[in-house]
């Protein structure tokens, strides 16, 4: 009896359309297995069914990534497939690509599971392993034997919508997300025995590996700050009255520009914070304690910098995850560059 | 020094005319309640209401949770310094209110109070929803400047808890803990300290030593039991989930699973209290000087808790590269902020010393919450509070929310099983 059904994305070749000359066709769907989807539906067995096979070429895929993904999207959505598997890739570059994306578009619009297999040196994996499950694979076709039987055996999983267990369990690729579970034992438990564990020698496993910081080297000191153009840059939420750009309170998802070249004092008929981490009385009586405009004009008009940046930059730094910080930092420090700007100033609270 | 804690068990709790315990129930007398609250005149309205597990009720927004106890015999009285008069506690016959506890509700920053819920997929999450809850409602007086709301709000909910706790005065205890920390006699049992950091940011993110700002102190001694007899006091108004409760400190779990272990594992040598400031300087100093009464004290290991997320990172980071460096091994329990996807790194802030760490959980993670039947407080906030965000709250009332948001969720004392692991 069938208990899930399941859409199998291939390229071009394995799809049997042909070899690199087919490789510009856009997605197009047929019903049934296909290939080395044939081999999977046997290795699912009755339970589940693969009702239809995406086929998209290598060269379409990577060169439109984002239209050929919503196309495949688009072209298995009447099928509503439980389950949405895509490969094996092994080492093929824009294959495992386009195995990624898709497996990427059809989880974020469809919100069903997906899971594709390639080699652990294709360049899809560390593009789409924090969204997808990948399972590794050999290098070429020739591990297509091996592949199989792993990949029926997630699919299947996720087609009875079993719980999937860590990386070291199941197999995949580590995602490198963190995951929240309740365990046995209270925090306070497991502290206590690691820490004993770590006095006597023993093997522990610590819950939280530290990552490795991206050192970022500081820039040579402004040689005549009296030609300077310096920037002000904070995570204090300073913004104008009522948050225009809705700035969050925390877990801020962007950064916003003000222009402030006709700005000598922040006031508090024009200025607030948006920033929920702190009592903002202070703040919001007077903004230039946190962002200071009307010192960095003071020291404009006594010449001891060139000239305040024209315009300031602004987000919360309230739980906001250290991935958006250094991407907002990144488009900050690339629009500050291409201005000219040859310091910064970043103040926080 | 010997704690006796004399444990009432509170199965329901109910209005009465009288507040009384009869048959493990808890009867409140409103009309005294809401007076004792509006003693302070920077208060003008007060409520009560009564909140059972189980029950389809939403408390928000929630600023601190208190444990209803009343001291017996022994020096000192409840929260010393505070609004007891000073004395050192610890010792004596405390009796405890347990399984109710007093919740003070109503909005003072505005951001970082936050919800329990009473039943639903967020009760896992929140101790509170375990337990017995009289919800005090408080709304200050116009104009009250933030800080002398949440000192108000602060003292109204110590005072109802200490009124509350009176009704188990005179009451027989079910059980009877006894907390003493006798000397080891067994030399090859390592000896063990606690590092107790204390959020001392200012602006609303304050705790209490004895009625000290804990800013103002520097790492100190302080022996187990005081920490568990009301010495420390939540002032703060950070984010619901990792903040310490005056609950929470009450009933500190690093303290008692040490105490459990004590004689038999490890040698419990004492608590050392340190704070977590803004700047460098007060790191450097707090880091260096608590790490220097840990060695001090001949510990052979500490276990160091945190209080507060990103900011304090850098303190927890600093303590245990100091202790490490005196020889000093270290565990510490932190949560994460990995983002709603749980892509991004935890912390703001590492050492490679780092490396035992137990994580109480990823705050960022997004829990959607059922509409509740009735709501204590105000649900409007819910879209303002850390952890929520612009449409967050759904027309028929339910919330889609950070667990950041729910109280106690990802506590750094080691309360509860929620970890967070790598997939």
């Amino acid at each position: 009896m069938v208990k899930y059904k399941v859409v199998h994305y291939l390229n071009q070749f394995f799809g049997q359309i042909g070899g690199e000359e087919k490789a510009d066709i856009p997605p197009l769907i047929k019903e049934g297995a296909i290939g080395p989807g044939k081999a999977l539906q046997q290795a699912l067995g009755e339970e589940g069914e693969i009702v239809a096979t995406v086929i998209c070429g290598d060269g379409y895929f990577a060169d439109n990534i984002d239209v050929a993904a919503e196309k495949v999207v688009e072209l298995i959505s009447p099928y509503k497939p439980d389950v949405f598997v895509a490969g094996p890739a092994f080492n093929a570059g824009r294959y495992g690509i386009a195995c990624g994306a898709s497996c990427s578009a059809v989880r974020e619009r469809l919100g069903i599971p997906v899971i594709t297999a390639m080699y652990e040196e294709n360049p899809g994996l560390d593009l789409y392993r924090k969204r997808v499950y990948i399972i590794p694979t050999g290098d070429s076709a020739r591990y297509m034997k091996e592949a199989i039987p792993k990949m029926a055996g997630f699919v299947r999983k996720l087609g009875l919508g079993q719980e999937i267990g860590t990386p070291q369990e199941e197999g995949y690729f580590p995602q490198g997300i963190r995951v929240n579970l309740f365990v046995d034992r209270t925090a306070a438990e497991r502290a206590v025995d690691m820490l004993l564990a770590k006095l006597k020698g023993e093997p522990f496993q610590t819950e939280y590996p530290m990552p490795a910081f991206e050192l970022i080297p500081p820039s040579p000191p402004i040689e005549d700050l009296r030609s300077a153009t310096i920037a002000l840059v904070t995570s204090g939420g300073i913004v104008p009255l009522g948050n225009p750009d809705r700035i969050e309170a925390a877990s801020a998802s962007k950064f916003a520009e003000y222009n402030i070249a006709e700005v000598n004092d922040l006031t508090s008929d024009a200025y607030e914070t948006a920033h929920g981490g702190y009592d903002p009385t202070y703040a919001n009586e007077d903004a230039d304690r946190v962002l200071p405009v009307d010192a960095m004009r003071t020291l404009e008009k006594e010449g001891i910098i060139g000239k305040l940046h024209d315009f300031y930059y602004v987000t919360v730094g309230n739980a906001t995850s250290v991935a958006s910080c250094e991407r907002f930092g990144k488009e900050i420090a690339k629009k500050l560059k291409a201005a000219g700007v040859n310091g910064v100033i970043l103040t926080s609270t | 020094m010997r704690l006796e804690l004399g444990i009432i068990k509170i199965e329901d709790v109910q209005f009465g005319d009288e507040t009384i315990i009869g048959d493990g129930t808890l009867y409140v007398n409103k009309k005294e309640l809401i007076n004792l609250a509006l003693q302070d005149d920077r208060l003008a309205e007060a409520d009560v209401e009564l909140a059972r597990p189980g029950e389809e009720v939403r408390i928000i927004p929630v600023k601190d949770v208190i444990e209803p106890r009343v001291k017996v015999s022994g020096p000192g009285e409840l929260f010393p310094g505070i609004i007891g008069k000073m004395g050192t506690v610890g010792a004596g016959r405390t009796n405890v209110l347990r399984g109710a506890t007093l919740v003070t509700v109503g909005r003072i920053v505005g951001f970082q109070e936050g919800l329990i819920d009473m039943s639903g997929p967020g009760a896992q999450y929140s101790p509170f929803s375990q337990t017995n809850n009289v919800a005090l409602i408080l709304r200050p007086i116009n104009g009250l400047a933030p800080h002398a709301h949440e000192e108000a709000v602060r003292l109204a909910g110590l005072r109802a808890a200490v009124y509350l706790g009176k009704a188990g005065k005179d009451v027989a205890p079910d059980e009877v803990e006894v907390y003493e920390l006798r000397s080891v006699t067994d030399a090859s049992l390592p000896k063990i300290a606690y590092v107790h950091p204390l959020l001392s940011q200012g602006l609303l993110h304050d705790t209490y030593l004895y009625g000290v700002d804990a800013k103002k102190i520097l790492p100190t001694l302080i022996h187990p039991n005081e920490v568990m007899d009301g010495a420390i006091v939540s002032g703060n108004c950070v984010s619901a989930c990792d903040k310490h409760t005056t609950f929470h400190h009450m009933n500190n779990a690093v303290i008692k699973e040490l105490y459990r272990r004590h004689g038999k594992d490890l040698n419990f040598i004492g608590v050392i209290v340190t704070n977590l400031n803004v700047s460098l300087a007060d790191k450097e100093r707090s880091s260096d000087y608590a790490s220097k009464l840990a060695k001090l004290i001949g510990a052979d290991g500490v276990v160091v808790t945190n209080e507060g997320f990103g900011n304090p990172d850098t303190d927890l980071m600093m303590l245990c590269k100091k202790m490490e460096d005196y020889g000093i091994k270290t565990v510490l329990i932190t949560d994460e902020f990995a983002g709603r996807d749980g892509a991004s790194q935890s912390l703001a802030d590492v050492v490679p010393e780092a490396d035992a760490v137990v994580s109480v959980g990823n705050a960022n993670e997004v829990i959607t919450l059922p509409p509740m039947k009735h709501i204590i407080g105000d649900l409007k906030p819910a879209e303002v509070i850390a952890g929520g965000f612009d449409g967050c709250l759904g027309a028929d009332g339910s919330v889609k929310i950070e667990i950041q948001s729910i109280v106690g969720s990802t506590c750094q004392l080691g309360f509860g099983k929620l970890t967070a692991q790598g997939r």
